[in-house]
């Protein structure tokens, strides 16, 4: 019986490393995999591409200025009406759309696990000022306050992620609080504590990386965020200014031809669309992956 | 549920309102610029004239003497005037507030209307086909962008199949009951869309649990047919966690109804917003913004309300 139950035992009933047990979790659910495979098939096209495209973002071809142009074998997606190409504009559009994502997910991760620590860690007056803190910046409504931060400050670049990230990052907040309130509590912590470990040690060396899994759900999930929110904006015309193209500020240029050049409406919208869709699967499929409900 | 609680929850937003405001007016103040740069590069305006506008809008006082100005007249009613067109802020806004509701309470419907049902057909064929489709379908709801649906609609309805016009609250010269529908079909379809994504995700898990209690085992054991254990047993307890959604989704609805209002031409103060944005109107701004937070905060707090109604377990003390 039991060389039986040896003999037969499936490789997955053997004792896995939780790293190995995230992973082959993770290769389950289908259109998360689907999802991460579209991301880094994005990440190489707007990377790599620039480098074997025939044109500049901002080249023009003053042949076709005046109208959108139509799609040609020299231009896949058309002309826009000041003559450039759009396929070269969609794909330096992703470049800067997709930093933007990024670098607003980066921000918005360290504001809300910093902000959460602490508030969850020391509990008393620090989380109740930072609890209210969280409420007051979750109470305002979120792209208005972009909008006008945006108006007011004329941000470059990097101080426009910082700005996006810095209105995004409250739901991270309040879960890092909630994993720091449960796991504060735990035998290791004391057990840290005994042998003398101080506030920032116990808090992001013992802690902090118990509370990993969420914390990478909620980042993933704020990539989306971040690149929604800056489209949005720059298709108000408030985010990234041309001749820089974004998928936002391309859908922007496109508007007023929308009757003329469909073309030149549909392929940005798309890439947000489809960017943003396999952020989301990849977000749930991590927090199958990392967070079994078993 | 007591008239204490609700007042309790209704002073207890005073703080929050005065904290969102003190964080406003600093933005608002110190950012480089400020309102009155629109006349100082004006030649025909001259510098006497420019401090006439500063001591007429308080502008030569320190800021946090502003402040409590602003507060104490914000308080009275007065908002301040707008320094696009002269006239008080709070009229204006009044003006304006009538479509935005019109626009909003359709959306707020019509997700309703569709949702529950959405999350209903989910739950309880859940693991089919249908259920993963939804599943899929929610996803790529949540996943669009709205101003790019705005723009599709608009290309399908309006360009190529000449249906419905285009932007715009009614036509000029027309205002009959369809003339108007025709106008707020498509923007208020673009405004749910999100929000029939997100909470018919939430119904659906609502419903999950609920329909695995033993209660619904026992209301099918007596012989109630699935519709009425569906509807008149679940549907109520299943809900409980969707309202809190609901709540937390109408900042979101507010960033929608900006970007819907703006596409389609729609007269309400989401559009005002954007006028007022570009005319760097910062009286007009201050009181928009606040009158947004005000609306997420009175949906958290109606939210907290129906929680209760719908629990009597719940008793906030």
């Amino acid at each position: 019986m039991v060389e039986i139950a040896t003999a037969g035992a499936p490789v997955a009933d053997a004792p896995q490393s939780y790293g190995r047990r995230v992973v082959r979790r993770f290769l389950k659910h289908r259109l998360a995999v689907v999802g991460l495979g579209f991301l880094v098939v994005l990440a190489l096209i707007v990377v790599f591409a620039p480098f074997v495209l025939p044109y500049e973002f901002d080249q023009q071809d003053f042949n076709l200025i005046g109208e959108p142009g139509p799609m040609t074998l020299q231009h896949w997606l058309g002309t826009d009406e000041l003559g450039r190409d759009n396929l070269t504009r969609l794909i330096y559009g992703g470049r800067v759309s997709l930093a933007v994502g990024l670098a607003g997910a980066v921000v918005s991760t360290l504001v809300g696990t910093v902000i959460g620590s602490f508030s969850g860690f020391y509990r008393g007056w620090m989380d109740v000022v930072l609890m209210r803190f969280t409420d007051i910046m979750l109470s305002i409504p979120t792209l208005p306050l972009v909008l006008l931060l945006s108006s007011l400050f004329r941000p470059s670049p990097p101080l426009l992620v910082a700005i996006v990230g810095t209105l995004i990052w409250m739901g991270t907040a309040r879960l890092v609080r909630s994993q720091f309130l449960a796991l504060r509590e735990r035998e290791f912590v004391e057990a840290a504590r005994a042998l003398g470990a101080g506030g920032a040690r116990l808090m992001f060396r013992h802690i902090l990386p118990n509370a990993v899994g969420p914390i990478t759900v909620a980042a993933t999930l704020a990539v989306g965020m971040a690149i929604m929110l800056e489209s949005a904006l720059s298709f108000l015309g408030f985010g990234i200014q041309p001749p820089v193209p974004t998928w936002g500020n391309l859908l922007n240029a496109a508007s007023p031809w929308l009757s003329q050049a469909p073309w030149m409406a549909i392929p940005p919208g798309l890439c947000i669309l489809c960017t943003v869709l396999s952020v989301n699967f990849l977000g749930d499929g991590l927090r199958d992956a990392m967070e079994p409900k078993e | 549920m007591s008239l204490g609680y609700i007042i309790r929850r209704i002073l207890g937003a005073i703080p929050l309102l005065l904290g969102i405001s003190v964080i406003l007016f600093a933005i608002i103040h110190f950012a480089p610029g400020g309102p009155l740069d629109v006349y100082a590069d004006n030649p025909s305006v001259s510098q006497e004239a420019l401090q006439q506008i500063k001591e007429a809008y308080g502008l030569d006082k320190p800021v946090p003497v502003q402040y409590a100005m602003w507060l104490k007249a914000m308080v009275a009613g007065n908002w301040g005037y707008s320094i696009r067109t002269g006239r008080p802020v709070l009229q204006m806004i009044l003006e304006r507030i009538g479509p935005t509701l019109e626009l909003g309470g359709l959306a707020l419907g019509l997700s309703l209307l569709v949702a529950i049902p959405l999350g209903i057909v989910s739950a309880s064929r859940r693991g089919s086909r249908l259920d993963e489709g939804l599943t899929l379908a929610s996803f790529t709801g949540i996943s669009t962008p709205v101003f790019w649906l705005a723009l599709l609609l608009q290309l399908l309805f309006s360009v190529e199949l000449g249906w419905l016009p285009s932007a715009g609250y009614q036509s000029i010269g027309g205002g009959g009951f369809t003339d108007r529908l025709s106008h707020i079909v498509m923007p208020a379809a673009v405004l749910s869309l999100a929000t029939i994504a997100s909470w018919s995700r939430f119904i659906r898990s609502g419903m999950i649990d609920v329909l695995n209690q033993d209660y619904i085992r026992t209301a099918y054991a007596k012989g109630r047919s699935e519709w009425a254990v569906v509807f008149y047993h679940a549907l109520r307890n299943a809900m409980i966690p969707a309202v809190t959604v609901i709540a937390v989704d109408f900042a979101t609805v507010i960033s929608g109804a900006v970007i819907t209002e703006t596409v389609f031409a729609w007269p309400g103060i989401g559009r005002l917003f954007m006028e007022s944005m570009n005319g760097r109107d910062y009286p007009m701004l201050m009181g928009l913004m606040m009158m947004g937070s005000v609306g997420i905060i009175l949906a958290n707090i109606i939210a907290d309300i129906a929680y209760a109604a719908l629990d009597p377990r719940i008793r906030y003390g």
